[in-house]
């Protein structure tokens, strides 16, 4: 079974990779967008950074370049657009196609996300770089949070794969989720930690973050490789990591379930 | 003339017509529209929660900005971006022959053909809050402050118009280049805010390469009331230069067209 589902991956990676590598400019072109999008606010917070006279909450130009380029790769790993997708495969009734097949087909996505995220690190790790010395961002961390950051970066990006999944059955009930979709996003840019670093929001923001799966996903391993929290802060954010994810493996299983059954589609 | 506009009405009229059998889509049109004007609001009070200006913009000045922001989006999702898209399509399918034997200018047709009529609902909502903003400023409105700022969204549209027809006539020469309308997009988005909060690279390439300044900030400069005739003098040179660029460049891509089986 598991020697199965291995040569599966390794079988969708090499297809997945030869899709991907057919739509090079076109992937590449939306890569650029989605780089652009954290530079915007790192834009408007050293500018008022500037204004204020250096630092606005602790934070200098320095410290909101670090900041944001940090969230640049965050972003990258916790990217997704399966709720999209399934809007449409659902709508159309292609969903039937992959139903017949003997494997549940959340394992064709995670392939799918994974070389997409492992093969336009062609772009984004030459725009990092650049971006670095077009920034000039200011670390004062340890060795030890940097190393601890890749573990939390593959976290955020499985509890947001997960959760971006769960969020996708929504369309098994309402023809509308690009509603439910877009008040995802929204409450995400301002709870994650996209819009300005949590510390700078309004407190009963910060209260609202703290309860919400999105600064698990952005601010927790910003701030983690940014060296701004200390051991027990690190050990919660691990856990409640965890935590969520498990929590929409749950949500996400009970919806699928749910939701083939209500599923229905003719022709195809 | 006349003949041109007429034309262009009826294609409205279609759209128009087109859209009253979806009604229902107006007004989820119209609640995602306020949606993103509530994201771009928050980020101002945010924002305004930690300083009295940015980058010598008050938040005053700011909303209309976003106003302006708002407006142009519309205005070209409402014509601009549909007809291009279709025009697109047409040189790809080889479909646009059919548009060329028309007796009408092709580069007229391809622009105004496809219009979006929902967007009408967002124009709304950039109008109401530059009106808002204005109210809140306080000061008298002359008519050379109209006049200005009516001057600036008029070269700032005609300036989009140009650049959205340059990128779209590249499919003349690469058939598959639909995406590069994604940069445009994208790079819009950096209009939310004065180009002077960016750095100097980046405000060279939102004046230059993606003429996002003439189009958003260049206006609500002119709504604050501290618009510089030199800035307006440079806008009107851009406008008539990409006018020209853009009609060489149409008949250049116009003469490789060599349709396809159709």
């Amino acid at each position: 079974m598991l020697a199965n589902l291995v040569q599966f991956y390794l079988a969708r990676f090499r297809i997945n990779l030869a899709v991907q590598f057919q739509y090079r400019v076109a992937m590449g072109i939306w890569m650029l967008g989605l780089i652009l999008e954290p530079l915007v606010y790192l834009c408007v917070w050293t500018s008022v950074a500037k204004t204020q006279g250096g630092t606005v909450g602790g934070f200098g130009p320095g410290d909101f370049a670090a900041y944001y380029l940090i969230m640049l790769l965050v972003h990258h790993a916790c990217l997704i657009w399966h709720m999209f997708e399934y809007d449409f495969i659902i709508r159309q009734g292609i969903l039937s196609n992959r139903l017949l097949r003997p494997i549940h087909p959340i394992h064709g996505d995670i392939s799918e996300n994974i070389t997409y995220k492992v093969f336009m690190l062609v772009i984004l790790l030459p725009a990092f770089g650049l971006l670095w010395y077009l920034f000039k961002p200011e670390f004062h961390t340890t060795v030890g949070a940097v190393a601890l950051f890749p573990f939390a970066l593959l976290m955020a990006g499985a509890l947001a794969f997960f959760a971006g999944w769960a969020l996708a059955m929504a369309a098994f009930w309402t023809n509308r989720t690009a509603a439910v979709n877009q008040a995802w996003f929204v409450a995400m840019f301002f709870f994650s930690g996209q819009a300005a670093p949590l510390s700078l929001l309004p407190p009963w923001m910060q209260d609202v973050a703290f309860y919400l799966p999105f600064r698990w996903m952005y601010s927790f391993p910003i701030e983690l490789c940014l060296g701004r929290l200390d051991t027990r802060k690190i050990l919660h954010g691990f856990g409640t990591q965890a935590l969520w994810i498990l929590g929409f493996l749950i949500i996400m299983n009970f919806a699928w379930r749910s939701g083939i059954k209500r599923y229905s589609a003719s022709g195809g | 003339m006349f003949r041109h506009l007429s034309l262009a009405l009826h294609y409205f009229r279609l759209g128009l017509a087109t859209e009253m059998e979806y009604r229902m889509n107006f007004f989820i049109q119209l609640i995602t529209a306020c949606i993103n004007l509530a994201v771009s609001l928050g980020g101002l009070e945010i924002i305004f929660s930690h300083t009295q200006t940015l980058n010598g913009w008050t938040h005053t000045e700011l909303l209309a900005l976003i106003g302006v922001y708002f407006l142009m989006s519309a205005l070209i999702h409402t014509i601009i971006q549909p007809s291009l898209q279709k025009f697109m399509e047409d040189v790809r399918g080889g479909t646009l022959d059919f548009l060329l034997l028309k007796p009408v200018e092709p580069q007229w047709l391809v622009s105004v053909r496809q219009v979006q009529v929902m967007q009408l609902a967002n124009v709304l909502l950039g109008a109401v809050v530059i009106t808002v903003a204005l109210m809140r400023m306080g000061t008298a409105i002359t008519i050379a402050h109209t006049a200005a700022f009516l001057l600036a969204l008029t070269l700032g549209l005609i300036i989009v118009y140009c650049f959205w027809l340059m990128l779209a006539t590249l499919v003349f020469w690469f058939l598959k280049i639909d995406n590069i309308l994604v940069i445009f997009e994208s790079l819009y988005e950096a209009g939310r805010w004065p180009v002077g909060i960016y750095p100097a690279w980046l405000k060279f390439i939102l004046t230059f390469v993606v003429p996002v300044a003439f189009v958003v900030t260049v206006p609500a400069e002119a709504l604050a009331g501290r618009l510089s005739p030199q800035t307006l003098g440079i806008g009107v040179l851009l406008a008539v230069a990409m006018l020209v660029l853009s009609r060489w460049f149409w008949r250049r891509g116009l003469r490789r067209y060599e349709g396809a089986s159709a």
